[in-house]
């Protein structure tokens, strides 16, 4: 539960324009938890994820991988908007990393049948993107991620963009998907709560350039349950990071 | 079904209304037909000339749609090839853009001379016209895919020909249907300026010819029906590519050209 699956150290990134994006983050990501990465906008942490997911390039640090750096495939990654194929059916959306590296339809089916019923879609395979709300479009996107099995799933404020009933429904099945299938999990979000409620662990990040400020443990039970909303231990927990945010020290 | 008849009214009863006027108008004023014929004279010779005006659109179509699918073939073939290396791109553009910007009428002359074959000749000259809008619309098309789903298809391991085929081409489809609608009259405009240029030199038998023949023979009326028919036959073009891009464009929902 507390082995590594990767440390970053002292990571830099300086793009052509000489804007520093990121400075020295060092940062610690346990096997098998969800961690969040919080921060201001602007503050590198897309960058950062870019970075180890292997689209981005540190300009100075490295990072180690005790178990053996994610092979294609063993790396999910969901972005802010739902990022599906317009053209494609749900089921082919999900298929398409199964595609790309070569898998037949009926060798992926089981996998991308489960994937489905893992984000509670199952009557939906055969509809358009445009067919469906922006909270179930998000879900096929997790799906999608989740459908190769990967170690590591990498997630860019997914649930920025939709309202607050869908955001907590969608943190929920997130957890409940986690517990499933045991993946590792990091979480970017601009948001204190979210940051809390799903995490064991939030690194909060400052701006310009970013850098992790905190490392900071959420003293919460697991399984997470939504009443845990409005208890006085999740509000002590986001007066902490909101602490560490604003540049106090956290108690 | 209310919605389609209140948008066709406004225009047919303008179009209506402008007929009567000018056939009123010619009558009143008894104005010669060599000079303007009313309508119905107009219509009248539609009919009697009907075998030979429709004879001459067949040969106008056959050259357009001919050119326009050559178009769509070579434009699209060509935006693939510059979408591999910016190295191509800068070495092909600037020749399609001279291609492009170079005034049909003047290099159709050349260009007849240079190809024996008259209908060959025509199709060369609307394929120059037709074919730049489905390139240019293409190779925008092509770059127009959402930088998210490239970082997707590169984090699974995506190779170029998967990226192309999959992620680049079906994105540049609306763009390519948009350049095709833009190409279906300017194809028609093409095989029309070129059959003027051939005159009789060319296949002499295109509706241009017909129009140039009427105009020589003072045949105001046929000149006009042919006119009449060289607009709806745009018109047609044009729709039906609308209907077909319409098609095609379903499974992207809303036909917007994005996403």
């Amino acid at each position: 539960m507390t082995a590594p699956l990767f440390q970053t150290r002292g990571i830099g990134r300086m793009f052509g324009d000489g804007t520093k994006a990121l400075d020295r983050v060092t940062m610690t990501l346990e096997e098998g938890s969800v961690t969040s990465l919080l921060g201001p906008s602007g503050c590198g942490k897309s960058t950062m994820l870019r970075i180890i997911a292997g689209l981005d390039i540190p300009t100075a640090g490295n990072m180690a991988w005790p178990g053996g750096a994610p092979k294609t495939g063993e790396t999910g990654f969901v972005f802010q908007d739902a990022t599906l194929l317009p053209w494609a059916s749900v089921w082919d959306n999900i298929y398409l990393p199964f595609r790309i590296n070569g898998t037949s339809r009926d060798e992926a089916r089981d996998d991308v049948d489960a994937a489905l019923h893992l984000v509670e879609l199952d009557g939906f395979a055969d509809h358009y993107p445009r067919q469906l709300s922006g909270g179930m479009r998000m879900r096929v996107a997790v799906a999608r991620a989740l459908a190769t099995k990967p170690r590591l799933l990498l997630m860019d404020e997914p649930f920025a963009a939709l309202d607050e009933m869908t955001r907590y429904r969608l943190n929920d099945d997130l957890l409940r998907i986690q517990q499933d299938i045991g993946c590792t999990v990091l979480f970017v979000t601009h948001s204190v709560y979210e940051a809390v409620y799903l995490s064991r662990h939030v690194c909060v990040m400052t701006k310009r350039p970013g850098h992790v400020i905190a490392d900071i443990p959420v003293d919460l039970p697991w399984p997470r349950d939504p009443s845990m909303r409005t208890s006085v231990e999740f509000a002590e927990g986001c007066r902490i990071v909101s602490d560490a945010l604003t540049g106090k020290v956290p108690a | 079904m209310k919605r389609p008849n209140a948008d066709w009214l406004p225009p047919v009863l303008i179009g209506a209304g402008i007929v009567v006027l000018w056939e009123i108008l010619t009558r009143l004023f008894a104005i010669p037909p060599y000079v303007l014929p009313g309508p119905l004279l107009i219509a009248r010779t539609f009919w009697t000339d009907a075998p030979l005006l429709l004879g001459s659109l067949m040969i106008t179509l056959e050259i357009t749609v001919v050119a326009l699918a050559l178009a769509a073939l070579g434009g699209a073939l060509l935006a693939f090839v510059m979408s591999w290396t910016r190295w191509l791109e800068r070495s092909l553009l600037p020749y399609a853009i001279i291609a492009q910007v170079t005034p049909v009428v003047a290099i159709a002359p050349l260009i007849i001379i240079w190809v024996d074959d008259a209908f060959a000749a025509l199709v060369v000259c609307a394929w120059i016209v037709a074919f730049f809008p489905v390139l240019a619309n293409t190779m925008a098309g092509l770059k127009s895919a959402d930088p998210n789903l490239r970082n997707l298809f590169r984090l699974y391991g995506a190779k170029r020909w998967q990226t192309q085929a999959w992620l680049e081409a079906p994105s540049a489809l609306p763009y390519f249907l948009t350049g095709l609608r833009i190409s279906g009259g300017l194809a028609l405009i093409g095989a029309v300026v070129a059959e003027f240029v051939a005159g009789t030199g060319g296949a002499a038998s295109g509706l241009a010819y017909r129009i140039l023949e009427a105009g020589y023979r003072l045949q105001i009326p046929r000149l006009f029906a042919a006119l009449l028919l060289l607009s709806l036959a745009g018109i047609a073009i044009y729709a039906l590519l609308g209907w077909l891009s319409h098609r095609a464009m379903e499974r992207w929902g809303d036909g917007r050209p994005s996403l």
